[in-house]
């Protein structure tokens, strides 16, 4: 276990899941500290998807939990811990409309318009300036990734959970990804798991890492630690 | 012409559902030899088909002695019967069974009782029970049809509905484009077969009642009463179900139970 619950924001504990009789993930420990990207690395079919799925509660745990900034999750509403929590997934999925109705998506869930000047800050942070009209269906799939993460960030989560954000992409839109996901962590203070079966993007982006097989962690540390060892 | 070689009903019967058999027969040797293998499944839906009708006729028979509320049980048999025919097309949803029974029993259940109050269906058994049995059937049809489109729907969107979850998404909200596709693709046969009365067909229940002798603008615009009477129980039923099912299909904590289309 990497432990140091000062800057934990979210932590993992004996976190586990059976499903029809097959271990998807036993006994994973960890945290992710504000500020930092941590990298879950490990083949193909290691589990790293089952266990980031675990972390904002799209799957129920069968053993352990996570704990957001000290609290049980399972003590808090689903739709709130995962507001907190953000996901952007391998494929962008964007609903049908414009740039904009994606990014208002999120805070509309809770009766909220997000206002154009909020709508245009989070497209310029992403790269994606005077973009809010434009349909999602006119978009190349490096700039429908970006749309992604900033639909996840209008929601002003604690936690960023990033599945894969790149392997859809080519070179230049997957190393312009990783540029804006280090400095989103690293400006905002965000906490960042990120799966990744590349490991020269992990060693790239992250500061720490798990490697996963067979759904358990066979290595944790510091990124040189975990990618050398 | 079979009435020239057969004089009793029950020979007549028998030789009519023969001539029908071997025309649906024909259907199966052409589908065979295109490679569509329907032999089994279509020799035991019709054998099956026509033993149950004939074993309900048998049993209208001695109902038709009964008082008029014997049809609300049999009624609510047809009810539950029509529930797991409906769930069966509706495989790996949760509650389907249950969901399919309270759906058609709230659509064409209501809409039965209603009219029978009204006095639009009589409440002799010779009339609740064939209308009744009408009403429950499409409901049937209906509902199957919506479970089948919705299960579909959600399983090929699998990825849309949990990022609408991870975005904060009451898991109701999430489907909902789906919900509502289900229930508009669920009414088309129903509406197309009111859109169509009279020109493309005429229903059976008008052409027995011009049989039987009954004023032809009556029976025109009772066989219409019959069709608005189905529209009505199966998007009621419809509307229900695919209201219940969406709540099926998550866990407690807003995780989609159902998994991601093969």
């Amino acid at each position: 276990m990497i432990a140091d619950s000062v800057t934990a924001i979210l932590r993992a504990e004996s976190l586990g899941r059976v499903a029809d009789g097959k271990v998807l993930v036993e006994d994973a420990s960890f945290e992710a500290r504000a500020g930092e990207v941590l990298a879950i690395v490990g083949p193909s079919g290691a589990g790293k998807s089952s266990l980031l799925r675990l972390l904002n509660r799209l799957d129920e745990p069968t053993h352990g939990t996570v704990y957001l900034q000290g609290t049980d999750y399972r003590t808090l509403a689903p739709r709130e811990l995962r507001r907190k929590v953000g996901m952007v997934t391998q494929r962008p999925y964007l609903f049908p409309g414009s740039v904009a109705d994606n990014l208002r998506f999120g805070p509309a869930q809770r009766g909220e318009r997000l206002p154009d000047p909020a709508v245009d800050d989070l497209l310029t942070r992403v790269g994606l300036e005077g973009y809010a009209g434009r349909s999602v269906a006119n978009l190349s799939g490096g700039e429908m990734q970006r749309v992604s993460v900033a639909r996840t960030l209008a929601n002003a989560p604690l936690v960023l959970l990033l599945d894969e954000p790149t392997s859809a992409l080519d070179d230049a839109a997957k190393r312009g990804i990783e540029a804006l996901v280090r400095a989103i962590v690293r400006d905002q203070g965000l906490g960042c798991v990120m799966v990744t079966h590349d490991m020269d993007q992990a060693a790239r982006l992250a500061d720490r890492a798990l490697a996963l097989e067979r759904g358990r962690v066979v290595r944790a540390g510091s990124i040189a630690e975990v990618l050398h060892a | 012409m079979l009435k020239l070689f057969f004089h009793t009903p029950l020979q007549l019967g028998l030789a009519q559902a023969l001539a029908a058999a071997l025309a649906a027969g024909v259907v199966v040797l052409l589908a065979r030899r295109r490679g569509i293998h329907l032999e089994s499944e279509a020799v035991v839906a019709m054998v099956r088909g026509l033993v149950q009708i004939v074993a309900v006729g048998s049993i209208l028979v001695v109902l038709l002695r009964g008082p008029w509320w014997t049809s609300g049980f049999l009624l609510a048999g047809m009810i539950v019967a029509a529930g797991a025919t409906s769930a069966r097309r509706a495989k790996g949803l949760p509650g389907a069974f249950a969901v399919s029974t309270w759906a058609i029993a709230a659509g064409a259940g209501s809409v039965i009782a209603l009219m029978t109050c009204l006095g639009v269906i009589d409440t002799a058994i010779t009339t609740l029970v064939p209308v009744g049995s009408m009403l429950i059937a499409n409901a049937m049809n209906t509902n199957g049809l919506a479970l089948n489109r919705f299960r579909s729907d959600v399983r090929a969107h699998v990825g849309e509905v949990e990022t609408a979850l991870a975005l904060g998404a009451e898991a109701r909200n999430s489907v909902s484009p789906y919900v509502q596709a289900s229930f508009e693709a669920s009414l088309i046969p129903a509406i197309d077969s009111l859109r169509s009365l009279g020109i493309v067909w005429i229903p059976g229940l008008m052409a027995g009642m011009l049989l039987s002798g009954a004023n032809p603008v009556y029976a025109a615009i009772y066989q219409f009463v019959v069709l608005a009477m189905i529209f009505a129980a199966s998007g009621l039923t419809s509307l229900v179900s695919t209201l219940l099912i969406r709540g099926r299909i998550f866990s407690p904590a807003e995780q989609l139970l159902l998994p991601r289309e093969a």
